[in-house]
């Protein structure tokens, strides 16, 4: 029993080192480089549902990540554009928190839309044309230059407001305070995450990922299993990209880069998909490499050593690393057979 | 009516390249089974092999394509040989991001080497541009399409005319079958990796003198290949030439007609139309390849 805290406690103890960590941590560069981490991690959290739940590979994660991050700034901002047929929508600000609920809300009706569409297809298609939906809201946030300020980007976005009855209003604007802000929301898209695969549509996603056939055969709608999970993966993409505008208080067209959607799939994978606390083993590696690499190697060069690294941990532990450690620590203790249960449902 | 006979003549060029570009990635799926996110990188390695042949060895312009479609070959071949072949009868998720990390590479190798500053290649053409009736077109291009051209007849002789065509559209009907019947697969794979791979190259050389040479520039084209082989149909070659024709009109006549800023939308927009009204593809045809 007591051998197999390490991995079963993992989470708790992680949360505990990075609440603690700011009171000895005060480099601006590091705090800001673990809230960008924080923030990602999110994503990579929101993607792992998708990616390792039900096995569907998007290639387009970023999109959702984009519209919460637009959406929220814009709420925050107010905007007046005018449509077809001189149709004119004016907005005048809403407080930031209107924003991060309806970036949620936003990216999670776009995720539903665009999984209704796309999941007729599988495999290399779906890859695909999830590639494709990013790439076009990136160019619509490119020339849609009335709401979006296209390239010149939307500026000025107000930091997070959280107000609370009878304790005031609560307004993120240091690092510190953005910190836990992330924190926060990462530990609850932990627990929104670890509550959503235990459930039956967890269970049922897991069939589909295994054997869809069999999955079908025994009345699980395909279809409507795998929207919802794109519903919700989508949704917290978006809170996360609510978070990088009002921490960043910028947001411009890049935001939509293909290679950030790399980067969560990178974190995710070498993490071990599936996996309730890969992601956040993955993110924490992959968010702070650069951190690390920054002094020794340029920025083009970091890049190399990204993909070269996603390349052999592909070869060399394709399931990731917490799958990698739970097989170690499982093996060593004989008699801890009878935990095996509990890494069944961690580890599908 | 000038203007639209000169979007079409616009459309017949591009297409070309496109076509090239299409059927590269095209018969890497269709044989391989694999989604190669290295093909745009592929493009750009090309475009550069061009511009280093040119700018730095001094060689002369019409050397450079062979030169990028040698290099290409070998560039190819190397990545089937170190990182595909360990990974034959893994799940297709497995390859796709093992490509797209070895694009990752290849892409920040590439600007790590030459910086991010964008690179001309120096033709040998006249400035003045052929008039033919109302419309004109740059020497430049009308070489461009005739090589593209070219490249394309050679690949169709190769794939339906020789002992080597041959093998590779058994290995694409059935692998073990081909295998069996005394096929070596693994240098079918090898080869057919090789030769979408020089077809990239081949199309970054040809459109390198055209535009500008970037380490990103692979980025769109990439697309663009996704975008014409899913219109062709995953694995179908005369598929991919006609869809690299179309999407060159949509871009063409889009760009002309509705707005410049969506030209390179429309590559997506008819991937996602497509694979939502018809998944298998436009041409797509029980036996897929030649």
């Amino acid at each position: 029993m007591t051998r197999h805290l390490p991995l079963s406690h993992l989470p708790l103890a992680l949360l505990v080192v990075l609440a603690l960590l700011p009171l000895g941590l005060s480099d601006p560069y590091l705090l800001n480089a673990l809230i960008q981490t924080g923030i990602f991690t999110i994503g990579a959290m929101s993607l792992n549902l998708l990616l390792g739940y039900t096995g569907q590979l998007s290639l387009g994660h970023i999109a959702f990540f984009g519209i919460g991050a637009y959406a929220s700034a814009l709420t925050a901002l107010g905007f007046d554009v005018e449509l077809l047929f001189g149709w004119r929508v004016v907005h005048e600000p809403w407080p930031p928190l209107a924003g991060f609920v309806l970036a949620v809300l936003i990216a999670g009706a776009t995720g539903y839309l665009v999984g209704r569409l796309s999941f007729r297809v599988r495999g290399a298609y779906f890859v695909i044309v999830t590639i494709s939906f990013a790439e076009v809201v990136r160019l619509v946030a490119l020339n849609w230059v009335e709401l979006t300020q296209g390239p010149l980007a939307l500026t000025g976005i107000p930091a997070m407001r959280l107000g609370l009855p009878g304790l005031g209003e609560m307004i993120f604007r240091t690092k510190v305070q953005n910190y836990y802000l992330v924190l926060a929301v990462a530990a609850l898209s932990y627990l929104v995450v670890a509550r959503f695969t235990r459930s039956r549509f967890g269970r049922a996603m897991r069939g589909l990922k295994e054997n869809e056939a069999l999955a079908l055969s025994v009345g699980v709608n395909a279809t409507r299993t795998l929207t919802i999970a794109a519903t919700a993966s989508a949704a917290m993409a978006g809170a996360a990209g609510s978070l990088y505008a009002h921490y960043f208080r910028i947001v411009d067209p890049d935001v939509f880069l293909f290679s950030t959607t790399v980067t969560m799939v990178i974190m995710v994978v070498s993490g071990g998909k599936g996996t309730l606390i890969g992601p956040v083993v993955g993110g924490l590696i992959f968010g702070l490499l650069p951190v690390a690499l920054r002094p020794v190697l340029a920025p083009e060069a970091q890049w190399i050593v990204y993909g070269a690294v996603l390349i052999l941990i592909l070869f060399l532990m394709p399931r990731g690393i917490v799958p990698k450690l739970e097989a170690l620590a499982a093996r060593r203790p004989r008699a801890a057979a009878a935990q095996k249960p509990v890494e069944a449902e961690s580890r599908p | 009516m000038t203007q639209a006979l000169q979007h079409l003549l616009n459309t017949l060029v591009l297409g070309g390249t496109y076509a090239l570009l299409g059927i590269g990635l095209t018969l890497i799926f269709g044989i391989m089974n694999v989604v190669n996110f290295t093909h745009g990188a592929l493009y750009t390695f090309g475009a550069y092999a061009a511009y280093l042949a040119c700018a730095a060895l001094g060689l002369d312009f019409f050397l450079a394509l062979p030169v990028a479609i040698l290099a290409g070959l070998a560039l190819g071949a190397l990545i089937e040989l170190v990182l595909l072949r360990p990974l034959r009868g893994s799940d297709m998720d497995t390859t796709m991001l093992v490509m797209i990390g070895a694009g990752i590479i290849l892409q920040s190798g590439t600007l790590w080497i030459f910086g991010g500053v964008a690179k001309a290649i120096p033709t040998p053409f006249p400035d003045a541009p052929l008039q033919i009736g109302p419309v004109s077109l740059s020497w430049l291009r009308v070489f461009v399409f005739a090589a593209a051209l070219a490249l394309i007849a050679v690949t169709y002789g190769l794939i339906n005319g020789t002992r080597l065509g041959r093998a590779m559209r058994a290995s694409f009907q059935d692998a073990d079958t081909a295998a069996l019947m005394g096929v070596n697969v693994g240098f079918i794979y090898t080869a057919t990796f090789a030769i979408g791979s020089a077809l990239a190259a081949a199309a970054g050389a040809l459109l390198g003198p055209v535009y500008v040479v970037f380490p990103q520039m692979g980025d769109l084209a990439a697309v663009k290949a996704f975008a014409i082989v899913i219109l062709g149909g995953l694995g179908s070659i005369s598929g991919a030439t006609i869809g690299g024709f179309i999407l060159a009109l949509a871009e063409e006549f889009g760009a002309g007609y509705v707005s410049s800023g969506y030209r390179d939308a429309m590559g997506f927009l008819i991937i996602i139309a497509v694979l939502l009204v018809k998944p298998t593809g436009l041409f797509a045809r029980a036996e897929r390849i030649g």
